[in-house]
């Protein structure tokens, strides 16, 4: 369980990024945060990753204050959390495989673990001819499914992704979401940003709306509103 | 899990030396240039030893009797002058081979060689030639000469005269500059060492600047700082290794090219033997730098990415 309890985001030029949000996500729920670009949306993935500390208020996950845990266990936490972002961030001098196996080997697994895993999750995605290809020898669609297969290897408790189809075209945009609500059904949680009107409708879950920092609509089988 | 982690991290390491292929060719120029001035620091103050060794070896006293002197009292003073700490070595010229010498001096001028052939006995008096340790300390050693204690059997004196009086203003000169140029010596080859370590420093913050975005994703899939920073580690160490082999073969055709110049130019100091000769140490202070610059970079330049 995520509950994000009060928190709010100030930056030092004392923009308000988050105004006293609360939110809580269960296990194993498909929840999408939309809302227009400045609202807020990856800031709140920003400060459950803890990429950033709240100005106040605090994130749990499973009762434990991230923003407290030391070095150590802020590692062994993203090891849980797999992430899917707008702009993919692969390692570019890295293949296909390396990428996914890079993770893999983060998260201390074995020579043979990562050996069978690997092939078998880019079958998943549907890219085992690039097994052996760069970053840069992909297309966009494939890029992105490197990266959900990336953030899929470790099986992860929770799938963040972030724009995660803010650089495709249509057909792709829908492969991602199918693949994304495959994930969901298989037991994991799911939190997926985006402004895509396209997406919510086609996917008939919950979506928290924001808007200026603030939380303006919780639907538990939501429609794109804003 | 020890030995697959390093495995990993070795593998990693040499694999983004391997692939980023400009990043690596512009590194390991850079640390190549710093490594040559390191090498070339340890060949200047080896020319500059060599050069002020061979200066300090041609100042000496010569002590000139005169020609009624008797050469037993020589030999005396001689073991006198000999048991002085400040001494180094005396050699004694007896009056027959300061004519030879002279003779041979001046085999191209016929009138000064009739001169003496009318003259009929040689003119010329024994000489000791006094070297001291260190060129300061020849002052002291011609004030012992010039005391009373230096005196033949009889109580007489038998020192014509001391070429150091003439001297001693070239002496005092050459050895001020002597002491001045291991100073200023020391002194710039410190600058240009700091100064080149600072430019590849710079190059390796420069290509870990250029892997920002992919250790923040390193990051945040979980791997921990020795995972991270190991293969930039890794990679910092064959920068330096690669750029230190390469040095050292450089350098191997450039003090051949040098060779004859600095032999003519520093007192037969040759650049090229020396260098075949001092390989193995130079070698050891060359990768020795390579390394430790590699390393050392990395390490520090990565630590402000690793923060997220």
């Amino acid at each position: 369980m995520i509950v994000f309890d009060r928190v709010s985001k100030i930056y030092p030029d004392s923009s308000v990024a988050l105004d006293e949000v609360t939110l809580s996500i269960e296990p194993n729920e498909f929840v999408s945060i939309v809302g227009p670009s400045g609202a807020g949306k990856t800031t709140l993935l920003k400060l459950f990753l803890a990429e950033e500390k709240p100005t106040d208020g605090a994130v749990y996950y499973e009762s434990a204050n991230i923003h407290t845990l030391n070095r150590k266990e802020i590692d062994v936490f993203r090891r849980k959390v797999g992430m899917v972002f707008q702009d993919f961030r692969l390692l570019l001098n890295k293949t296909v495989y390396e990428n996914i196996a890079f993770t893999m080997e983060a998260a201390g697994r074995t020579d043979e673990e990562i050996e069978s895993d690997v092939p078998h999750v880019l079958e998943l995605v549907d890219l085992t001819p690039k097994i052996w290809n760069f970053p840069r020898e992909l297309s966009g669609g494939e890029k992105q499914r490197v990266a959900i297969a990336r953030a899929l290897v470790n099986e992860p408790d929770i799938i963040i992704a972030d724009e995660p189809t803010g650089n495709l075209d249509p057909a792709n945009t829908y492969d991602i979401v199918q693949i994304l609500k495959k994930i969901n059904d298989l037991g994991t949680t799911v939190i997926l940003a985006t402004h895509n009107k396209g997406i919510i409708d086609l996917l008939k879950r919950r979506v928290v709306a924001m808007e200026r920092g603030r939380v303006v609509r919780d639907d538990r089988a939501g429609k794109y509103f804003v | 899990m020890f030995w697959t982690k390093l495995k990993r991290i070795l593998r990693t390491g040499f694999f983004n030396f391997w692939r980023d292929s400009t990043v690596t060719l512009a590194s390991v120029l850079v640390m190549m240039v710093t490594l040559l001035v390191i090498g070339l620091i340890s060949f200047s103050s080896a020319i500059l030893d060599t050069t002020l060794t061979e200066l300090r070896n041609k100042i000496d006293i010569n002590v000139t009797f005169i020609t009624s002197a008797n050469e037993e009292d020589i030999l005396d003073i001689k073991h006198t002058i000999e048991s002085l700490p400040e001494v180094l070595l005396v050699t004694y010229v007896s009056r027959d081979e300061a004519l030879a010498l002279f003779k041979a001096r001046h085999s191209s001028d016929q009138s000064i060689l009739s001169a003496l052939d009318e003259l009929g006995e040689n003119p010329l008096g024994a000489v000791l030639n006094i070297r001291a340790r260190d060129p300061s300390q020849y002052a002291s050693v011609a004030e012992f000469l010039e005391s009373g204690d230096v005196l033949s059997s009889a109580g007489l004196t038998i020192i014509d005269r001391i070429n150091y009086f003439q001297n001693k203003v070239a002496i005092d000169k050459l050895t001020r500059i002597i002491a001045s140029a291991d100073r200023l010596g020391f002194a710039l080859a410190l600058f240009f060492a700091i100064i080149s370590v600072l430019i590849a420093f710079n190059t390796i913050r420069l290509t870990i600047y250029l892997a920002r975005d992919e250790i923040s994703v390193m990051r945040l899939v979980g791997a921990s700082t020795t995972y991270i920073r190991g293969p930039f580690v890794v990679v910092g160490i064959i920068y330096g290794v690669v750029a230190g082999l390469l040095t050292l073969l450089l350098l191997l055709p450039l003090t051949y090219w040098l060779g004859s110049t600095t032999e003519s130019f520093f007192i037969g100091f040759n650049i090229f033997s020396y260098y075949l000769r001092h390989f193995l140490e130079i070698a050891f202070i060359v990768m020795v730098s390579g390394v430790f610059i590699g390393a050392l970079s990395s390490a520090l330049a990565i630590r402000k990415y690793l923060k997220i």
